[in-house]
């Protein structure tokens, strides 16, 4: 890694311009092809993109097994669709609503920003004391909060229709809105991690008494960190809301806390490159399964249909991934010119090579 | 009278499971600090051994005994197989592994088995019932509390007089110390989620009793209330989990009997939020470890 702070700062301006620039590529192929399938599929990535980098901003920094994420998405959900569904729209969906939510009738960005700040809001409450603990008991409560959340939901009628589907929700995510919002939060997850706050943080991670001893409140920074990583899970929640147009509390719960964990996990949690190329990689994998697997259903391969194939399928390679390589693709260091040079075997002058890949490439 | 008879007999009853799976939760958590979230799928292999076994011309206890020794398998192969690799690496890559196999487990029954529920067999003396006093016994929850306290018992002698359970209760104490002394790590913690995957398996034939049927997420709940009973228990101690299953009892059917409806269907969130509240402020648990 380079030493001195300028190289630095150039190096991360690097390692985002090489991440904005893989989204946008992928946007823009997606776009070339015009295909109303692969235009889903690419939503679909951007908004897990925004969730797993959400997800890295607290659990990257920190190695804490985090599970409200989902939550938080799902209270982003609901907030936003609240606030941008139209009065009419609602007295059908949400009949009982509390007169003074009734009436609003925002437009897409305030109404998804405003979600993402009751997300943040909710999580900076109720998730605060959380804070001060570790090991087992962080673990328990950071499920029991994930639990807590989902049963609020599916029960406070008046607010969510409960366990029934909330429908009617405008379709305001395109793609577009969705890979910008991406690449918003690669820039905002990358400035977190090299921030005053990041590297407190990060140092806490790796040793917390001794990140203590040297004057770093712990609590606080995990607070700043958690309370920054549920406000992308709100967006990544509102996204998703006028994406799908239809839901029920069930989206926010297990099986999505799982996917985005893997996504984070096999990419690697402590890096922003593995984030992205995780959720990227997962992506391509998962909807391919998907895929197959809803070819099977349709041409009766079986007498029934089946049901469970992509998860069982990230199951074990997460299981794999954790065995062979715990940390996930990218470890510790982010990807830049350098190291992409250096993949390819092309060492630039003054950069540290391993003398090992350079005899490989000859 | 009679209702306090009934309350009495619904705590017992409930209580009795509960501190089963709180011990198997907290026997495995000692020994490697793992929070084993695949400990609910353990009921649900149980549950789905039942079910295929269905219709054959085996007695239903032996039916029952193979689908412990199911439980007991599933329990013991994921250790080896999972979690003893990654068992060095980070104490948070283990509760990944445990959290994906889980995930692993509940989709392979959806994949291969079906998403709809499935009927088990029971015994028809589980549909029997009595009247004691006035009060209407069902003999599945007399049978379950009869055959958890049993359980208690082998299992606290167990522990005590042989020179395993010694093994096991040095090792949930101070793990490292007791390998340093030379008690082979791999086999207790082997013998641990066998255990473990024993007691789940009795759980299940109790907990399956009660609708007769397994679906593939049906072990969530069970792990939701081991969990609670474990942290009011204080998370370390055996004893204490045992009380903590009984003391999780009470308050939920307490809850059922004393609230309104509406309050009702937030009692997970209820419990959990006092579990929240517990972990905070008395994170020994209610009853301190000696």
């Amino acid at each position: 890694m380079p030493t001195s702070p300028h190289r630095s700062y150039l190096t991360g301006v690097g390692t985002i311009l090489i991440l904005v620039g893989l989204l946008i590529a992928l946007a823009v192929l997606t776009h070339l092809t015009g295909s109303v399938v692969l235009t889903r599929f690419a939503t679909q990535m951007f908004i897990d993109v925004v969730l797993v980098l959400g997800l890295q901003i607290f659990m990257g920094n920190t190695n804490v097994l985090w599970f409200p994420h989902a939550g938080f998405m799902g209270i982003g959900a609901y907030a936003s669709a609240i606030l941008s569904m139209a009065p009419m729209q609602k007295s059908l969906t949400l009949a009982h609503l509390y007169p003074f939510l009734a009436d609003i009738h925002l437009p897409f960005l305030p109404a998804l920003i405003g979600g993402a700040l009751v997300a943040a809001a909710v999580a900076g409450v109720i998730a605060s004391p959380l804070m001060r603990l570790s090991d087992f008991p962080l673990v328990i409560t950071s499920f029991a909060l994930l639990v807590i959340i989902h049963v609020v939901l599916t029960h406070w009628h008046t607010l969510t229709n409960g366990p029934q589907t909330l429908f009617g929700v405008d379709n305001y995510t395109s793609m577009e809105n969705a890979a910008v919002w991406a690449c918003i939060f690669v820039v905002v997850a990358y400035v977190f991690k090299e921030s005053k706050v990041g590297l407190q943080l990060r140092a806490s991670r790796d040793d917390l008494v001794s990140a203590g001893s040297i004057g770093v409140n712990v609590v606080a920074v995990r607070w700043i960190a958690m309370v920054v990583s549920a406000f992308a899970a709100g967006i990544g929640g509102g996204l998703f809301a006028h994406f799908i147009t239809s839901f029920t509390p069930k989206a926010f719960y297990l099986t999505d806390t799982f996917v985005v964990l893997v996504m984070l996990v096999i990419g690697g949690p402590a890096t922003v490159t593995g984030a992205v190329f995780g959720t990227v990689v997962i992506t391509f994998i998962y909807q391919g399964l998907r895929w197959i697997e809803n070819t099977i259903n349709v041409d009766q391969v079986f007498s029934t249909n089946i049901a469970g194939l992509s998860d069982v399928a990230l199951a074990i390679m997460l299981i794999v991934m954790l065995i062979l390589r715990p940390a996930g693709i990218f470890e510790r260091n982010e990807i830049s010119w350098q190291s992409i040079k250096r993949f390819f075997g092309r060492a630039p002058s003054g950069a540290a090579v391993m003398p090992k890949i350079g005899k490989e490439v000859n | 009278m009679t209702e306090s008879a009934y309350f009495v007999m619904d705590v017992l009853s409930l209580g009795s499971l509960y501190a089963l799976m709180a011990l198997g939760l907290v026997l495995v958590y000692g020994i490697l600090r793992l929070v084993n979230f695949a400990y609910g799928e353990l009921i649900m292999v149980a549950g789905y051994s039942l079910y295929l076994m269905d219709g054959s011309p085996l007695p239903w206890i032996i039916m029952a005994i193979l689908a412990i020794l199911a439980a007991v398998a599933t329990s013991v192969l994921t250790e080896r197989i999972a979690f003893r690799p990654v068992r060095e690496k980070s104490l948070t890559a283990m509760l990944i592994t445990s959290f994906a196999v889980s995930t692993l487990l509940q989709n392979a029954a959806l994949l291969f088995i079906s998403p709809r529920s499935r009927v088990v067999p029971l015994p028809d003396i589980f549909t029997h019932n009595f009247m004691l006093g006035g009060v209407l016994i069902q003999v599945r929850d007399l049978l379950g509390i009869v055959v958890s306290i049993a359980m208690l018992i082998i299992f606290t002698l167990l522990l005590n007089r042989t020179v395993l359970g010694i093994a096991l209760r040095a090792a949930a104490d101070n793990f490292r110390m007791t390998r340093m002394l030379g008690v082979p790590a791999n086999l207790v913690i082997s013998v641990a989620f066998a255990i473990s995957g024993l007691l789940a398996g009795v759980v299940a034939l109790f907990w399956l009793g009660r609708t007769a049927s397994v679906t593939p997420g049906i072990g969530l709940e069970p792990l939701i209330i081991a969990f609670v009973a474990t942290v009011l228990g204080g998370l370390q101690s055996l004893l204490g989990a045992v009380v903590g299953g009984y003391v999780l009892a009470l308050m939920t059917v307490g809850i059922n009997t004393f609230l309104s409806q509406d309050l009702v269907d937030y009692r997970q969130a209820f419990t959990f939020g006092l579990v929240i509240l517990i972990l905070l402020f008395r994170p020994e648990g209610l009853i301190r470890a000696k």
